[in-house]
């Protein structure tokens, strides 16, 4: 699919890019080994979700490849849940803040005028705002004061949802202000004039003309931002407002982490590490692909 | 300039008003109430007298009424009362906001004073094996969970070497002399400002670097070049003083958002700052402490983006401050 939405040229561009490449297999090791973890868990007879106080942290074994958590949980195995929680959020956070920025920039370029300078003051005030304990106040709010039943607001699925929301509220600013500046060049160029003087209605010179034009930097925007919201995620997590235990991702499985240092260093280290390498891998292929699609850019 | 400043005052203070009212309903919306806490912490509380208290504190109007009472009380100076230290909020607030401000300075400045010889360093010589370890440094930097390089920290200085305090920000005494009070004030300092340090360095460098670049690939530095001026010149007087306007911007920003930006590092070292004070506020439903907090969090970055304005406006003698660009 990605090769073909960045055509051949730039796919090989891509794969030149060492980091890029042992990012990407990388980032695909990871998303497999995650949606094949209860399969995984299943064939090697453990499960994560069983705690058993009397075997806490055991160290690695034939066993617990990782050893067990503070619960008596299997560590590899709850990596692995926790990380398809992280990827999915980032991706999914990703996604949303990159239609709603497109959505947003597109307009206030192309539309332009009072629209524009409104849209934009309202990007740049929320770019300048203190974002972290912002969201911090909107990952504490009670959805049943907003009329969500409880049952709903309790639910699993309820509290991945938010979270995703949530990620995005941050996202969307840099993507806005992206499309925005590449709809306002797109707008000058001839073809754009020429679907104008074909009577084309806005609404589809900005979908069908400019949107399509600006699928490569809106690839590396969404690209990067993966990364920087996996880390946002498991910070709210971490602070325990992202996603709840039992329920694992990455953040919080951290949250324990500092009081358990003497005892477990490790618990620590390795969902701290995994989040670390897929945000790199993130960023490191949203740069090959910005040197994919624009090799006339002055980079590495 | 004058015109300038009056159209960013009023521009300030509508998103201050803006921001209150918004906080003000997120707080609103965050589970229980201050008469929930009072019930759980007075167990001979009746229902009625819930009723009671909930009507005294005007908590049974609607929220945009409770607002108008705030906002009223609050144009005329009154802030009203932390619930967990009992102090007016301003009182709470003073001395953290100072502490936030030697922690983040120190880092501020530190990473600073490498970020911008790093990123000039990797720029004059790009492709260079510098340049590709310093860009290698900056990905680690920015992809690293703040939380998580704490956590290592803590783990390597305080629990297995024992050089360094884990937490906290002094444990002297009133009658430790001032050199051993300095001390201890620089050894508790030292694995934050670490912290902050190495998350804000990586941006920072990138930031340099990429205005080096783009800087040196002026036609001014070519034409420079051309007539023979030494490279030392080219880079300094012709490249760094262009690149300069840009990362002043950008430093400027950040400066701004410091107030808020060491939550993480706060809460991990237990540094009583702002950060840390409006975490614990949220958490404890501390609905003053976390309003006001979170306004002069918004209130710094605000000073932060007229600064950085100000400051381009300054470096970059083509720029004119006029009401319309603000």
């Amino acid at each position: 699919m990605t090769a073909a939405v960045l055509g051949r040229r730039a796919w090989s561009r891509l794969l030149r890019h060492h980091l890029a490449r042992v990012s990407l297999i990388f980032l695909v090791v990871m998303v497999v080994l995650s949606l094949a973890a209860p399969l995984i868990a299943g064939l090697r007879g453990v499960d994560p979700t069983q705690t058993d106080l009397f075997r806490r942290f055991e160290p690695p074994s034939g066993q617990f490849w990782l050893g067990t958590d503070d619960l008596g949980r299997d560590l590899f195995q709850r990596l692995l849940d926790g990380g398809r929680v992280s990827m999915l959020v980032g991706i999914s956070g990703a996604l949303l803040s990159a239609v709603l920025g497109a959505l947003i920039g597109v307009t206030a370029g192309y539309l332009g005028g009072r629209l524009d300078a409104f849209l934009m003051r309202f990007t740049d005030g929320v770019i300048s705002l203190p974002l972290l304990p912002l969201l911090i106040v909107v990952a504490a709010i009670d959805p049943r004061k907003l009329g969500v039943p409880a049952e709903l607001a309790q639910s699993e699925t309820f509290s991945l949802y938010r979270i995703v929301v949530i990620v995005a509220l941050t996202g969307w600013t840099t993507v806005a202000r992206l499309v925005r500046a590449e709809t306002l060049s797109l707008k000058a160029r001839d073809f754009t004039r020429a679907a104008q003087a074909l009577g084309a209605t806005p609404e589809r010179i900005m979908f069908r003309h400019i949107l399509p034009n600006a699928t490569g930097s809106l690839i590396v925007a969404t690209t990067i931002s993966v990364g920087a919201l996996i880390l946002l995620e498991s910070t709210l997590s971490f602070l325990g407002l992202g996603i709840q235990p039992p329920a694992a991702s990455w953040g919080n499985m951290l949250t324990g982490a500092q009081e358990l240092l003497q005892a477990a260093p490790m618990l620590a280290v390795w969902p701290g590490l995994l989040i670390f390498l897929t945000v790199i891998a993130f960023n490191f292929v949203g740069d090959g692909l910005q040197d994919a699609l624009d090799p006339r850019s002055e980079r590495r | 300039m004058n015109r300038y400043l009056a159209a960013r005052a009023v521009q300030t203070v509508l998103t201050l008003a803006i921001m209150s009212l918004v906080v003000f309903l997120l707080i609103g919306l965050m589970p229980g109430d201050p008469i929930d806490l009072m019930i759980s912490g007075d167990p001979t509380m009746k229902s009625e007298d819930a009723v009671r208290l909930r009507k005294a504190y005007g908590l049974d109007k609607p929220l945009m009424e409770r607002y108008a009472a705030w906002a009223f009380e609050a144009l005329q100076g009154n802030f009203g009362y932390s619930r967990s230290y009992g102090q007016p909020v301003l009182t709470v607030l003073w001395p953290r906001l100072l502490n936030t401000l030697l922690l983040a300075g120190i880092a501020f400045a530190l990473s600073v004073a490498i970020a911008l010889p790093l990123g000039i360093w990797a720029a004059a010589h790009p492709r260079s094996r510098a340049d590709y370890l310093i860009n290698l440094l900056c990905f680690a930097g920015i992809s690293a969970p703040p939380f998580w390089l704490a956590l290592l920290l803590i783990t390597l200085f305080a629990v297995k070497l024992g050089w360094l305090p884990a937490g906290g920000m002094a444990d002297i005494r009133p009658e430790t002399p001032w050199n051993a009070a300095l001390a201890d004030q620089l050894r508790h300092l030292a694995l934050p400002v670490l912290t902050l340090t190495l998350v804000q360095l990586s941006g920072y460098t990138r930031f340099m670097r990429g205005a080096m670049i783009e800087a040196l690939r002026q036609d001014y530095v070519r034409t420079a070049r051309a007539k023979g001026a030494p490279e030392r010149i080219v880079l300094w007087h012709h490249a760094f003083t262009n690149a300069l306007a840009p990362v002043l911007t950008i430093l400027a920003l950040s400066f701004g958002g410091l107030v808020s930006g060491a939550l993480i590092t706060e809460t991990m070292f237990s540094w009583p700052g702002m950060g840390k004070a409006i975490y614990q506020a949220i958490l404890e439903n501390d609905y003053n402490l976390a309003l006001i907090g979170l306004l002069v969090a918004t209130t710094a970055t605000i000073v932060g983006n007229l600064l950085a304005d100000l400051g381009y406006a300054w470096v970059d003698p083509r720029v004119s401050l006029s009401a319309g660009t603000a």
